[in-house]
């Protein structure tokens, strides 16, 4: 198992290399953000001495180098547009954006099981075939649309919740968040919702998958024909086995979760990584950019190994290996 | 329920057929997305006006409710967005553009996929290991960040778009079609084949292929309405499609900042036109994999 | 009748000086500033907060008038030296007290922040600030320079003590962030917050907020929606769509003003084979756009009337010339350029191009108010009067690179372009220089003067007004200029932006030409 582990973060180094090279030339291809971010009353000498002092006027792959070396102290570099070291900035947005992905994972969770296990448990019921194709929708509707009409709905039309923005944070367990204060889930409840969207449909439909398939299993013939409850058969055998996908996806879907936040932080203005990433790419703040593709790939290295690790605690069956051995 | 002898005389085509049309919905789904088709194609003869030829467009026209009359004359009867584009003709059009862009990053993504997964699947070893690591990492990172990040270097551009989806989505045929390849190439007529000393390119495209085929409709299906909602999520955070030849997704978009002043048509319209195309793919897609996954069938 | 204002004027200023409650606000702003570092980034939003925080030696009022700030008094002594009397008894937020030092420190720093995006090097180049004594400063130069008011009135001034040799990172997190403006910084949270309160000893006329926090807002519909929904009392940059549904709505009141920006079209002027100009069918023309006709003929054929009343519905001022009325330098004979679509076509078929020709208009799509749209507006237009148009927009990143530079050494890339231009110094001759004056990186003229028009008789008469110290003649002589440039159409004006500001019911806000969104601008009726 720990050389499992080791060989996998050799390979997110690689990758993780190898995306740090695309990126920093793909955006130096873009454009200079010199043009774009200094006064239009600058002369030419101004804007010479500007690509100078920000190391723009080297060329590509020494900046580069400089780059990787300062990667080697922990150095991502300063950010164009703010002049702060692109880690700090980037760390300062991380936790909003995380609380943001984890209420919505909850939300989807507590959702999307019950709803599945519905559908899956009574396919014929009206309700059932109400539930998928909500679900479709919920697959189907651009998550910047959505996020318009729930602030449209809540917000303006009904006055209940607020617009946008994150609420006051507090801090519990040495945890500043927005989760402790009324005024923070107040906030947190409109981007959430819009977030989960899209995984509250995508557990309904694993577990309403889960669960037909199941049925036709032996083992779940067999503890009926046991004669154990309903209940039980449902809440211990059916769950089990249905649980391990699902875990997977999440897992693997709480990445997207943080990627899939660039469009809800946009609309909702939730100070997040999401809304730095989209505005440093179209403002060519290359540092932070950088810095913040490297970070979420070791992030889903990260989460793709712990996802591995719960799917063989879960299901005994599987062995730790790599694909394709 | 079909008697044993009828059910044997129905091809599998046939029985396909039969079993697609058990659901009312998928059928209606399919029906819709048919007629979606027909008019996106029949667009330059059946609207009054070309969106795309700026002497045509007139800003005088702009942001007229449903049913005005335009100054050329004919009727808008959806209204017109904000730069004088009678909303029937854009809406056709953009189905054009957008059925384009999905349908060509779907097909280039199955393709390219299909090659990778059989490649692996047949050279097996290092290749495949290779091959594999590579799509786990891709499928780990969301669709959108990749075409995010790709289409804001490559520039705008309906070609730019649709390679960066097929960036985005190719590693989903490739897993796919590498798992069925390897349950495929396990099974007896295969075995069989390599008795015979069949090439493996032969037996690999007469053999196997066509039993990857069901998985690949299905994700086909899924993954062409994916790439139609990413796309017009990507003109929505403003690196997507030319204004001047909008897809759904940018005439949505355009009509977004309408919204609060209460011209609901022109982001509404395009937004049911993109709904009624993603869910009926989806629905369409859903009966398919219902009736072409054989663990399932009763 | 003294005696009633007088009371009056005690009265008012009692009730503005000691209000019995707490007076929060809350602006949510459309776009942000980068860093509390006032010296930083010379941007918009950056010095508007700035404003909030520290002081200017001269402030600009919302029609960008120049008003004695932290400086009482200034005049040339000779022609090379400005003195500047500075205001006494005046402390910054820490306690300690505004002298000359301070101001000299000022210089040294804001040309030279590490990292700066932008610095305020253009202001401060060629001028030395020179210590007097305590309440008295000379600025020299090497030539006579008669814009020193309008370039000292946007530097902002920090602390001896405590902000001169700090770092961008300490002015962020407020150690640094002490300045002896209205405001007191309190917290800054990038993206999300910045937080300021009053400060009681202001030296002017103090605010009647206790509590101001910014929070942007960058999508449009979001910032609207956060005003109805009274997430916030103020909102800047209401989007011209929503200004009709929102003057019906009697929860919200908006203010209005013409601002300092024109949207212009730039032709070039310069390559005769324009990469984006081509003879009907796509084959290569000599570029037709160096012919006045042709130019005259463009300007004709767009519709300023649809611009304004259509696509920024009628929020926005038809231009004819590169500053609206009231600005200084202006002319005040020139008119915007009527709409006639015939006479247009006359004057191509008179050029020699009765069937027109392809050309593509390149503009940003995220910069100005409705950029892209104005852009295909004039695509129709053209399109309409036999000039097959194409239409390119971009987001800005990409496109001020290749507009200024991305052709073969570079150059400029496109051929016809829609841009903006905001007179910081509120002036005419902002506008002259940069975007008209003959491309001179020596000399520091031309910097966006993306047509590369050159006409040596207008370059020698804006020398000439750059060099007139006398207020009445260098007006006359910037007007003279401006007639030059737009009767030889090196530019093409289209409109003068409009912006609004919307704030809940019972508030005001005083419009702003420079556009800056400041909390001692909102008042209560």
């Amino acid at each position: 198992m720990t050389a499992f582990i080791i060989r996998r973060l050799l390979q997110a180094a690689l990758v993780v290399f190898l995306m740090s090279v695309i990126v920093f030339f793909g955006v130096n291809v873009i454009g200079d953000p010199v043009d774009m971010l200094i006064s239009p009353d600058a002369d030419q000498a101004e804007i010479a001495r500007t690509i100078q002092a920000l190391g723009l006027d080297r060329p590509i792959g020494e900046q580069y180098l400089h780059f990787l070396k300062g990667v080697a102290t922990g150095d991502f570099g300063k950010s164009f547009i703010f002049g702060e070291p692109a880690l700090k900035l980037i760390l300062h947005h991380m936790p909003a954006t995380v609380e943001l992905a984890l209420v919505s994972l909850l939300m989807a969770i507590l959702l999307g099981i019950p709803l599945g296990l519905y559908a899956g448990l009574y396919p014929d019921r009206k309700v059932s075939k109400g539930i998928i194709a909500g679900s479709i929708l919920g697959f189907s509707l651009p998550t910047f649309w959505v996020g318009l009409m729930l602030i449209m709905l809540f917000a303006v039309v009904l006055g209940w919740l607020p617009s946008t923005g994150r609420g006051d944070t507090a801090v519990f367990l040495g945890i500043e968040s927005s989760l402790w204060t009324r005024d923070g889930l107040s906030h947190l409840f409109l981007p959430a919702l819009n977030l989960a969207l899209t995984n509250i449909s995508l557990v309904i439909r694993l577990t309403r998958a889960g669960v037909r398939e199941a049925m036709h299993q032996d083992y779940i013939k067999f503890a009926r024909a046991k004669g154990l409850s309903e209940s039980r058969v449902v809440s211990v055998h059916l769950m089990k086995n249905i649980l391990i996908p699902i875990v997977t996806v999440l897992g693997l879907e709480f990445g997207g979760l943080l990627a899939f936040s660039v469009v809800t932080e946009s609309i909702f203005a939730w100070p997040g990584m999401g809304k730095l990433l989209i505005d440093s790419l179209l403002q060519l703040d290359r540092p932070v950019v950088v810095a913040y593709l490297m970070i979420i790939v070791l992030f889903f290295v990260v989460i793709n190994l712990v996802v591995d690790i719960l799917y063989s605690v879960l299901d005994p069956r599987v062995r730790l290996k790599d694909q394709g051995a | 329920m079909n008697t044993e002898a009828t059910v044997m005389k129905e091809t599998p085509l046939q029985r396909f057929w039969s079993e697609f049309c058990e659901s009312r919905i998928a059928v209606a789904s399919l029906v819709v997305l048919l007629i979606i088709i027909l008019l996106a194609a029949l667009a330059p003869w059946i609207t009054p006006q070309n969106p795309y030829d700026l002497a045509q467009v007139d800003v005088l026209d702009g942001k007229l409710p449903p049913g005005s009359d335009a100054y050329a004359g004919y009727t808008m009867w959806l209204g017109s967005d904000g730069a004088g584009r009678d909303l029937y003709s854009a809406i056709l059009y953009g189905i054009r553009i957008s059925l384009t862009v999905g349908l060509a990053a779907g097909f280039i993504a199955l393709i390219i996929g299909t090659v990778i997964g059989l490649t692996a699947a047949y050279a097996g070893g290092r290749v495949d290991t290779f091959i594999m690591r590579a799509v786990d990492i891709q499928l780990s990172f969301p669709a959108v960040l990749i075409a995010l990040v790709l289409v804001a270097i490559l520039g705008r551009g309906i070609d730019k778009i649709i390679i960066a989806l097929v960036a985005a989505q190719w590693a989903y045929y490739a897993r796919t079609v590498r798992a069925t390849a390897m349950v495929e190439s396990a099974k007896e007529y295969v075995e069989a084949a390599r008795c015979l000393a069949l090439s493996t390119t032969r037996i690999v495209i007469r053999h196997v292929l066509p039993n990857c085929l069901a998985p690949l409709i299905v994700i086909g299906t899924v993954q062409t309405a994916s790439a139609i909602a990413l796309e017009s999520t990507l003109s929505f955070l403003g690196v997507g499609l030319r204004q001047t030849e909008p897809s759904l997704g940018v005439l949505i978009s355009n009509g977004f900042e309408y919204m609060m002043s209460g011209r609901y048509w022109i982001s509404f319209f395009p937004g049911i036109a993109l709904l009624l195309t993603i869910v009926s793919i989806n629905l369409v897609g859903d009966q398919l994999r219902d009736v072409l996954n054989p663990r399932l069938k009763r | 009748m003294t005696y009633r204002l007088t009371i009056g004027a005690v009265l008012a200023s009692a009730m503005l000086a000691s209000p019995a409650w707490s007076e929060e606000l809350t602006i949510g702003l459309g776009s942000e500033a980068t860093a509390i570092d006032p010296h930083f980034h010379n941007l918009g939003p950056n010095n508007a907060l700035a404003r909030h925080i520290f002081d200017r030696l001269i402030l600009q009022n919302e029609l960008q008038q120049l008003e004695p700030g932290l400086a009482v008094s200034w005049e040339p002594v000779d022609d090379l030296t400005w003195e500047f009397k500075l205001r006494e008894g005046v402390k910054f937020h820490d306690g300690s007290d505004f002298t000359a030092d301070d101001v000299v420190c000022t210089w040294d720093r804001a040309p030279n922040v590490p990292n700066s995006p932008s610095s305020f090097a253009t202001y401060t180049k060629g001028k030395t600030a020179v210590k007097i004594d305590d309440y008295t400063v000379h600025f020299k130069t090497e030539a006579p320079y008669p814009l020193m008011a309008n370039d000292v009135s946007t530097v902002t001034i920090v602390s001896d003590e405590v902000g001169c040799e700090a770092t961008t990172a300490e002015y962020n997190d407020g150690t640094a962030a002490v300045g002896t403006g209205p405001f007191k910084f309190v917290s800054y949270k990038p993206g999300d917050a910045i937080v300021v309160e009053r400060n009681e000893d202001y030296w002017g006329e103090k605010p009647i907020w206790t509590s101001v926090t910014f929070k942007p807002i960058k999508s449009a519909p979001a910032r609207v929606a956060a005003l109805l929904a009274g997430d916030v009392d103020v909102i800047a940059a209401v989007p011209t769509t929503d200004v009709a549904t929102l003057e019906k709505n009697e929860d919200v009141s908006l203010s209005q003003g013409a601002s300092n920006r024109v949207i212009y079209l730039h032709l070039d002027h310069d390559r005769s084979d324009s990469p984006f100009v081509k003879a009907n069918g796509g084959g290569a023309i000599e570029n037709p756009l160096q012919k006045l006709e042709v130019r005259k003929a463009i300007s004709m054929a767009i519709n300023r009337d649809a611009i304004v009343d259509r696509v920024m519905e009628g929020i926005a001022i038809k231009a004819g010339q590169l500053l609206p009325d009231g600005f200084f330098g202006v002319s005040d004979k020139l008119e915007p350029v009527e709409y006639d679509p015939e006479g247009a076509r006359a004057l191509l078929a008179g050029a020699g191009y009765p069937d027109g020709f392809e050309l593509t208009i390149h503009g940003p799509n995220d910069r100005y108010i409705n950029d892209a749209k104005i852009a295909e507006a004039i695509g129709q237009m053209l399109s309409r009067v036999g000039i097959k148009t194409q239409v390119e927009t971009m987001p800005r990143s990409v496109y001020f690179g290749r507009a200024s530079k991305g052709g073969p050494n570079d150059t400029p890339e496109f051929s016809f372009i829609l841009v903006g231009w905001g007179a910081g110094s509120g002036e005419a001759s902002s506008p002259l220089k940069s975007l008209i004056g003959t491309h001179n990186p020596d000399k520091g003229w031309g910097s966006s003067n993306r047509g590369r028009y050159s006409n040596a008789e207008f370059d020698a008469l804006l020398d000439t007004a750059l060099s007139t110290v006398d207020d009445a003649e260098r007006q006359a002589l910037l007007a003279q200029a401006t007639e030059m440039a737009i009767e030889d159409v090196a530019i093409i004006p289209t409109h003068y932006q409009v912006n609004t500001w919307g704030t809940r019911k019972g508030l005001n806000y005083v419009a702003r030409t420079d556009e800056y969104t400041l909390a001692i601008g909102v008042g209560k009726e």
